[in-house]
């Protein structure tokens, strides 16, 4: 879990703290990156998504769709060039709800993310830093009880006790979320607070806030970008599958989980369920994809 | 460290975790949901019902003393009454988990034997198109989830292509196998019953196959890339010069330390098979502990939601610590304690 750019047993002692290995050569990380085909695919994929996510309401063929729409006339209709995706049982067109509910998709796993990264970063450095005091041991085991449990399992549990709405939803994933950072900063700080370029600024009288935050901090955050940039995918997941379950946002908003389970309740059109599944899967693989290709770049072993 | 000692740290840290989870699900059932009684009985109860559930609960003491019952009520075994299925919760998880354990063990055994299979053959014929058209695969299969792949079966083969059954465990009309383990196949099997076992296994195909996908491929990575790692290791230059034939290096020598990373994240896989059985079971209509989780969070029952949950975490905490152990035996460094990083 470390990274293989910095000192490790090497003899020549670094005082100096070695700069993010992100930033540092931006140029000649994006080469070994866009080298690799498939997280140059995975990218692309990436990027298109979030474009038309955020311009939904003027590429999509029927923005009025995403709303409360109905037209009986055209319901059911297969893939044409009229609907690329078809028309659901209510005649909207799948296409662009589903460019719609990649809007929410993508919301939900940036609220998620936001709300449990930096708590799992700020526990893991803190519980690194105060390694075997009762603040890492309380810190550690709670995460661990965290951990102990499927992360659909925890957040069915909570998203069904709270009320079902799409902010609730993201709450139950957070909560469930914040654990695995906690886990991989943790065990990122307890090596390097032994690093030498730490001992020297504690010798110097650094501040305990500087050194976890100016010091160690800066040296955890690609892998944590890399976890970022995969567990996108992850929580659109959970999110389909919560939303499959009738959790999550309510109906008219599309949803990916929500339409997948819609279509499974009209199996005649085969396209109601196919198209959303399809959707669900390319959003999965494309982050999957860029992530992959972002942790070979920067050398980084996670599990 | 001694791997005695090594088991003994794993077993109380795993006691520790499932005490932990206890006191977690105990806040999400009993006090998130602020008034528990109200909600079980709906809007419209009369009040002094409402009253004489929560005497009934012991909601009307203090936390502590309120976690004590319900913990006490947990470890021997009742977990109160399902408003569900109006029946106690831990009769529906005795007869349902049986269920699930069949469909989760079929899935493992088909994860692990595909998983293998298909890391030897990338790692054999690496860079070749096998290589390539199985890592493909796997790209595509690790993001299917289970409920998606489900999905798609049961409309293809409930609908367009039916050869095998999408509903339930066993077709009406053949009669149940006497419980002896509670899994169909094996009880009809020990019977002599192949009637009902072939049927039994029929049901079995779809479900699995759909919970084990992601999994399988994700296995197929890990198994394929430690063994191309292993193969540029200086043991196996060595066996070569001695001579020793390829198929015995690659069966007796690379693959063994090569499954030990695939064993490690097993723990992980199998825990997710069980997760993602929550919808696969709800939409083949398996009758197992997921159907029956999902029904019952979905009707808001607690005592259910927090039976289900804990249930499923013990089982979650002891999978992971099998699996340690059987990494600590297939990994001669845990095993002859050598290893001081563990």
């Amino acid at each position: 879990m470390r990274n293989s750019n910095q000192p490790n047993n090497s003899i020549a002692i670094s005082l100096v703290r070695p700069k993010s290995i992100f930033w540092h050569n931006l140029g000649k990380n994006w080469y070994k990156f866009s080298r690799n085909p498939l997280s140059m695919i995975g990218l692309v994929i990436v990027l298109v998504i979030i474009i038309s996510a955020i311009f939904a309401p003027w590429i999509t063929p029927y923005p009025e769709h995403a709303g409360p729409f109905v037209d009986f006339e055209s319901a059911g209709q297969p893939p044409s060039l009229q609907h690329l995706c078809g028309t659901d049982n209510i005649g909207r067109d799948i296409f662009s709800r589903i460019i719609f509910a990649f809007r929410g998709a993508l919301i939900m796993a940036v609220v998620v993310l936001a709300l449990a990264v930096p708590l799992g970063v700020l526990l893991g450095l803190i519980a690194g830093q105060l390694q075997n005091t009762w603040i890492d041991i309380v810190i550690m085991r709670i995460t661990d009880v965290f951990l102990g449990i499927p992360s659909l399992i925890l957040a069915l549990a909570i998203a069904v006790v709270l009320k079902p709405t799409l902010m609730n939803a993201m709450i139950a994933i957070s909560v469930t979320w914040w654990a695995w950072y906690t886990r991989l900063v943790y065990g990122m700080a307890s090596s390097i607070r032994n690093e030498y370029f730490v001992i020297a600024a504690d010798l110097i009288g650094a501040s305990k806030f500087h050194i976890l935050f100016r010091e160690i901090l800066p040296n955890c955050l690609s892998p944590v970008f890399t976890k970022i940039a995969l567990d996108v995918g992850w929580v659109i997941l959970i999110g389909a599958a919560l939303g499959f379950l009738g959790l999550g946002a309510q109906p008219p908003t599309p949803a990916l989980g929500q339409m997948v389970s819609d279509g499974a309740n009209n199996i005649t059109f085969w396209w109601m369920t196919v198209f959303p599944a399809l959707a669900i899967v390319l959003a999965i693989m494309s982050f999957n994809l860029m992530g992959d290709g972002l942790r070979d770049m920067l050398e980084i072993r996670m599990e | 460290m001694k791997l005695s000692s090594f088991l003994l740290k794993r077993l109380l840290h795993s006691i520790f975790v499932i005490f932990g989870l206890s006191i977690m699900i105990f806040i999400i059932a009993r006090v998130v949901p602020g008034d528990p009684a109200r909600l079980a009985l709906g809007p419209r109860a009369p009040e002094e019902v409402v009253q004489r559930l929560r005497q009934e609960m012991y909601l009307d003491k203090p936390l502590p003393e309120q976690y004590f019952y319900w913990i006490k009520g947990v470890l021997s075994g009742d977990f109160g009454r399902s408003l569900f299925t109006k029946r106690a919760v831990s009769e529906d998880i005795k007869e349902s988990f049986s269920a699930t354990m069949e469909l989760v063990i079929f899935a493992g055994i088909l994860m692990v034997i595909f998983a293998v299979l298909l890391g030897i053959l990338a790692a054999r014929y690496k860079d070749a198109w096998v290589d390539n058209l199985i890592r493909t695969l796997s790209y595509f299969g690790v993001a299917i989830p289970a409920f998606v792949a489900a999905i798609i079966f049961m409309l293809l083969f409930g609908c367009y292509w039916p050869i095998l059954p999408v509903l339930g465990r066993l077709s009406p009309g053949i009669s149940l196998p006497t419980k002896i383990t509670g899994l169909l196949t094996l009880d009809s099997l020990i019977e002599g019953n192949f009637v009902a076992f072939w049927d039994a296994f029929k049901h079995l195909i779809l479900p699995s196959v759909a919970l084990s996908l992601g999994p399988l491929f994700q296995e197929a990575r890990i198994a394929r890339s430690s063994m191309v790692e292993n193969m540029r290791k200086d043991f196996l230059f060595a066996e070569r010069g001695y001579g020793i034939s390829e198929r015995v290096i690659m069966f007796k020598y690379l693959l063994k330390p090569s499954l030990i990373p695939m064993v490690s994240v097993m723990g992980l896989d199998l825990s997710a098979l069980f997760s993602a059985a929550f919808l696969v079971e709800m939409i083949f209509n398996w009758p197992g502990i997921s159907r029956y989780g999902t029904n019952v969070m979905l009707h808001k029952d607690l005592n259910g939601i927090s039976a289900v949950t804990i249930v499923l975490g013990a089982v979650f905490v002891v999978v992971n610590v099998i699996v340690d152990i059987i990494v600590a035996f297939l990994d001669p460094r845990i095993r002859l304690g050598t290893n001081q990083g563990i």
